[in-house]
């Protein structure tokens, strides 16, 4: 008998943040090789933070990403604050928050409505869907930009905001700067909602995970800090992430692959949903009932709806803090450099971000590590998309690569991020 | 991704936090406006329709790296009919040029288990340094509104203001008080290239020079007033080995 070998092939995957490509072969209908490639060229930003002074992470690790660069500053932030023994004034805590719920609302209305949503509408792009949704595209819009704008006013700019530093900020906002901003988040907050009643009615593929989820966890959901949560096994501190989450190098990516205890595990929205969905908002939370979400997502097609969710609950928490705002007397405190190590954690829009810094006697960074979402979801992608294969062999090639790009873009894949991500190839033999 | 009669743009990716190519999206107000002006013919982060060249206008993200990338660019250099360099990974090598400085085999063994798996340059370079680069848009991350003056300007056929000024300029027009006169706080404002708006100084930051040098900085009489901020001699390298790293150095190596 003559083996049946099928082959299809993605150059370059669209709709991601970054380069990458998807190699699967297939035999006999049965996937061989399941391979997310990665080819984002390294910019090797752990090499080069050594030497660097310990105050230096935040700005330099922002440019490992240009959509989630709050989310570096914070974890770095975070971990040379660990380092030093200082920990920041509620108030500066929840400035801290204010911003960061600024880039959720950004990126998560970016990957819903600009990168996502086309998927399920059947269009290439946003300007496409803009044709027969243009009210739909234009709420997206507006949430995008009220997410950017709470960024410009607390960070100084939406991409790598110039504001924040170790130990707080350089300037902190008055209450009267803050007040237009809550203006224009209460049309937000209608806008967030009708957009988890819009996607409600989309048509999701059947398909259920059984990774183990790994998120922060703390009294409010989890953004800027928190201690760990995961949906098996025991709780670890956060100076353990490392024993547990490990990154190994594989041959077809520049982006290293990080597992959870020897498995592969998921983190972002899904995970955070999962474990911590009690302390969403009264009105979040009714958002996600009336959406069919239960107490647990694990169809990565329905992660769209989570980030809604999510968005909601960031709309409605930088309202809450903007109300009790009180303006900091100082807008930051101290950090004097003391030598040894700092870990450091925050939820970035797709994920678990974990930053650790060795400093030095000479307040130098002797030894950095960054483990990104992407790099921990890789694994789980990869273990779907041999689901999505094998559930969509009688599909033609290009019904089934759509399919496979689709179950990457589930997960909100930043590749710039992870590089340390895909073009499809599928051989079929 | 729109109008098939309108000139074509093409956005196009090389080594970089994919932030100034984001800039293009964060024009939510313009966005669609823009999409009605122009045929968005290949965008990869935006769009999963790719339309074949020529373009008539393409925006180059991202630093060259790779030996794929070196031919990549002459490649988007002969389908463009202008081609703007966006950002300072594109018009200086971006941060990844702190490599230029020093080993890339050492620094690949600090990453990556296994070092044989990845290839790279020894260098990250800016597109000027490949092809003909007839716009550069500094800043890391570039300016939003430039960017939509500079696509207007390239539509109604006027050349892009590009104003040459220094941040120390833009910041005494906007009427920002000085943060060195005031507070001591040492500023690179003085030697940068303009287009930020002065950011770093309205938040009560010294600018620490992410739009990279000021076309004839005067970098003899600024390094003394850093010495005189407080700045020590390692302090001062550092400021100036970031984001525009590779052009810092020219102009502090100027006779």
């Amino acid at each position: 008998m003559t083996d049946s070998v099928r082959s299809l092939r993605v150059g370059a995957l669209t709709r991601v943040e970054g380069e990458g490509a998807l190699n699967v072969e297939l035999r006999n209908g049965v996937p061989e090789v399941v391979e997310l490639n990665i080819y984002e060229p390294p910019r090797f930003f752990e090499a080069f933070l050594r030497g660097r002074a310990y105050t230096e992470p935040p700005d330099l690790t922002a440019r490992i990403c240009g959509i989630c660069p709050v989310a570096y500053q914070t974890s770095a932030c975070n971990a040379i604050e660990d380092a030093c023994g200082v920990s920041l004034p509620a108030e500066l805590v929840a400035l801290r928050r204010l911003l960061y719920c600024g880039e959720w609302i950004h990126s998560h209305a970016l990957h819903m409505y600009m990168l996502h949503a086309p998927d399920f509408l059947g269009a290439p792009d946003i300007i496409t869907v803009a044709r027969e949704h243009r009210d739909a595209v234009e709420r997206g819009l507006a949430l995008k930009k009220a997410g950017n704008r709470l960024q410009e006013v607390i960070g100084g700019r939406a991409i790598h905001p110039v504001n924040v530093r170790v130990g707080g900020f350089y300037s902190v906002p008055t209450p009267s700067d803050l007040k237009p901003l809550a203006q224009e988040l209460r049309r937000a907050l209608d806008d967030a909602l009708a957009t988890v009643e819009w996607f409600a009615g989309f048509d999701f593929p059947e398909l259920t995970v059984d990774h183990e989820m790994l998120a922060l966890s703390a009294t409010r959901y989890p953004l800027e800090d928190g201690r760990i949560a995961r949906s098996a096994g025991p709780e670890f501190g956060i100076a353990e992430f490392s024993e547990h989450v490990r990154e190994t190098h594989v041959a077809h990516s520049t982006a290293l692959h990080a597992t959870l205890d020897g498995r592969p595990h998921l983190t972002g929205p899904m995970a955070r949903y999962t474990l911590n969905h009690d302390r969403l908002s009264p009105l979040a939370r009714e958002a996600a009932v009336a959406a069919g979400l239960g107490a647990e997502c694990r169809n990565p097609f329905r992660s769209i709806l989570v980030r809604a969710v999510e968005t909601v609950y960031a709309v409605e928490e930088a309202l809450r803090i903007i109300e009790n705002y009180e303006r900091p007397a100082r807008a930051s405190v101290d950090v004097e450099a003391r030598p040894g190590v700092g870990h450091g954690w925050s939820e970035a829009p797709r994920g678990l971000l974990y930053h650790r810094y060795e400093i030095d006697a000479g307040g130098r960074i002797a030894g950095a590590l960054i483990v990104p979402p992407t790099s921990q979801n890789q694994a789980a992608i990869e273990s779907d998309l041999t689901k999505v294969i094998l559930a969509g062999v009688d599909l033609d090639d290009a019904a089934l690569t759509a399919m496979c790009e689709r179950a990457i873009r589930n997960y909100d894949p930043c590749i710039s991020c992870s590089t340390h991500f895909l073009t499809l190839t599928v051989n079929r033999r | 991704m729109s109008r098939r009669d309108a000139p074509s743009l093409a956005v196009w990716k090389f080594a970089s936090c994919d932030g100034c190519q984001l800039t293009v999206l964060d024009c939510e107000d313009e966005l669609l406006l823009l999409a009605e002006q122009v045929q968005i013919a290949t965008f990869a982060e935006a769009s999963s329709a790719m339309v074949g060249g020529p373009y008539d206008v393409s925006l180059v993200e991202g630093s060259i790296t790779t030996p794929h990338d070196e031919q990549r660019i002459r490649e988007i250099r002969e389908q463009s009919g202008v081609l703007v360099a966006i950002g300072a990974c594109a018009t200086a090598g971006g941060i990844q040029a702190l490599r230029n400085f020093a080993d890339v085999a050492e620094y690949t063994s600090v990453v990556y288990a296994h070092p044989e798996y990845i290839k790279t340059l020894a260098t990250s370079t800016p597109a000027s340094a490949h092809v003909t680069v007839d716009y550069e848009l500094r800043g890391c991350p570039i300016d939003r509104g430039q960017l939509l003056d500079t696509l207007a300007a390239l539509l109604v056929g006027r050349k892009p203001r590009l104003p040459a000024a220094t941040v120390c300029t833009e910041c005494k027009r906007s009427g920002v008080t000085c943060v060195t006169v005031a507070e001591g706080i040492a500023c690179l404002g003085p030697v940068t290239h303009a287009g930020c708006g002065a950011l770093c100084p309205k938040h009560h930051r010294g600018c620490y020079g992410c739009f990279g040098p000021a076309a004839t900085p005067n970098m003899g009489a600024m390094i003394p007033l850093l010495h005189r901020d407080g700045m020590s001699g390692d302090d001062v390298d550092r400021v100036f080995d970031t984001f525009n790293v590779t052009q810092f150095k020219t102009e502090r190596q100027r006779p």
